[in-house]
């Protein structure tokens, strides 16, 4: 049975270590914030200029001069610091942020990430995406592992404009987790969701992995 | 010597012209020069490069110099949920330059402090990099990407005293401090002014040189893109 996204969440949140700088992006990656393992402490950075992201505000807490990298409200904690964005990219760039877990259209077995653009539809832009996975120092893909019109987006080679080369180092779908040491190993797959076999997996992944070490 | 003008056409006054590049601060609709947008929609300066992270929302920000089609080309990092934007856009009415968030962020602090070019690994191997000079330090590529000034640059900020030294709020702070920097001119528009001294100098975001022309902001609207709220936790 597919893993749901709270579950894929929990799953890319297991990664996290005690005292990490972390970065989360928009949709599923956000959920992450909710399932940090006890007795684990991490920063949040939120790429407009904040370190040490709170909460949601209750309703009388809500200050629009607060707000994230997806232009939510939010709170401060005793630990945080705001910044400009020209010194959150320098934490960014400069590989000070520990791990950043992001939405993907494709990943490719190289680890490529295409995130920002369909060619032929209204482009918005790449905002931050571009600037993470080039200098945070551990990336992780959280995303369904076929698109709504059933193709794998685990990829042989990427077929959309890519955001980053060589950059992803794990990957969370709602069948499957692959990972890899480096950035010049092949992806591995280490978990599959509950009920699925390995194959099962592969019959939906267009890339070329290894399998689970038995 | 004092910077305040008492509203946004005087301190506009003599420094808009067609066609020219205008940078303002903000992130979103958040710490965004309200007052001093209105102002140059109310002159209708045309021609307008704008370089901003965002574009503002349809009426609102930016925007509204979009609606008012004085804007010709825009240098962000991305456009968001903006519909006339789009129909310009798709028209071939409004040319865009995008530039990954903290390429941009980079870009306008090298431009204000004199640095022409960068070398920057983010948008190696992608789309951004087309036309760029490539460059590998160590085994990584990296792009060269260049610095950014404006004829005038807009900002919003917190408070500020008479000699122009800014401070910002929380994350409205963003992009204002880079954009103070690369202005020919940079007019401030502040929710509260101080008197000399009341800023403590080890406090300050932004030195007074950055800064020649200072309003008091009369438009405060702070409008919100995605209002998110927990409930008050039970006991």
């Amino acid at each position: 049975m597919a893993w749901t996204r709270d579950q894929m969440a929990a799953r890319a949140a297991r990664e996290l270590q005690n005292g990490f700088t972390v970065n989360l992006g928009i949709g599923i990656p956000t959920l992450v914030g909710n399932h940090v393992p006890p007795g684990v402490d991490v920063t949040l950075q939120s790429e407009n200029g904040i370190l040490g992201l709170g909460p949601f505000p209750v309703e009388s807490a809500v200050d629009a001069d607060i707000i994230n990298a997806g232009k939510q409200t939010i709170t401060e904690l005793d630990r945080t610091s705001y910044v400009s964005s020209a010194d959150s990219f320098a934490m960014i760039r400069g590989g000070h942020v520990d791990l950043s877990v992001l939405g993907a259209m494709e990943v490719d077995e190289e680890g490529s990430l295409a995130n920002w653009m369909v060619p032929g539809r209204i482009v918005k832009g790449p905002g931050g995406a571009m600037d993470l996975v080039a200098g945070v120092r551990r990336i992780i893909v959280v995303m369904e592992h076929v698109a709504k019109d059933g193709t794998p987006k685990f990829r042989r080679s990427c077929t959309l404009p890519f955001t980053g080369r060589r950059v992803v180092d794990m990957i969370v779908t709602d069948l499957a987790v692959f990972s890899r040491p480096d950035r010049a190993s092949r992806f591995r797959l280490i978990e599959c969701a509950p009920g699925l076999t390995p194959a099962e997996v592969q019959s939906r992944t267009e890339a070329d992995y290894d399998q689970e070490s038995t | 010597m004092s910077k305040f003008f008492p509203n946004a056409a005087l301190a506009l006054d003599g420094l808009l012209f067609n066609g020219m590049t205008i940078a303002a601060g903000g992130f979103g609709l958040c710490g965004i020069p309200e007052t001093l947008i209105a102002g140059i929609r109310a002159v209708g300066t045309h021609g307008i490069t704008a370089i901003s992270n965002n574009a503002g929302v349809d009426n609102f920000g930016l925007g509204i110099l979009l609606q008012s089609r004085q804007i010709a080309k825009m240098i962000s990092s991305y456009v968001g949920e903006n519909k006339e934007f789009e129909r310009q856009y798709l028209a071939g009415e409004l040319e865009i330059e995008f530039s990954p968030q903290g390429t941009l962020a980079e870009r306008i602090r090298a431009g204000g402090a004199g640095i022409p070019a960068f070398y920057t690994r983010t948008g190696a191997g992608t789309l951004i990099a087309e036309g760029k000079e490539l460059r590998s330090f160590g085994d990584e590529d990296y792009i060269m990407e260049t610095g950014l000034t404006a004829d005038v640059a807009l900002v919003k900020a917190w408070r500020a005293d008479p000699y122009g030294n800014l401070v910002y709020r929380k994350s409205a702070r963003n992009f204002n401090p880079m954009v103070a920097s690369c202005g020919r001119v940079t007019i401030a528009e502040v929710e509260e002014l101080v008197g000399p001294g009341e800023l403590d100098p080890d406090h300050i975001h932004t030195p007074g040189v950055f800064v020649q022309r200072l309003i008091l902001a009369t438009s405060n609207e702070k409008r919100i893109e995605q209002r998110t709220v927990r409930l008050p936790e039970t006991a």
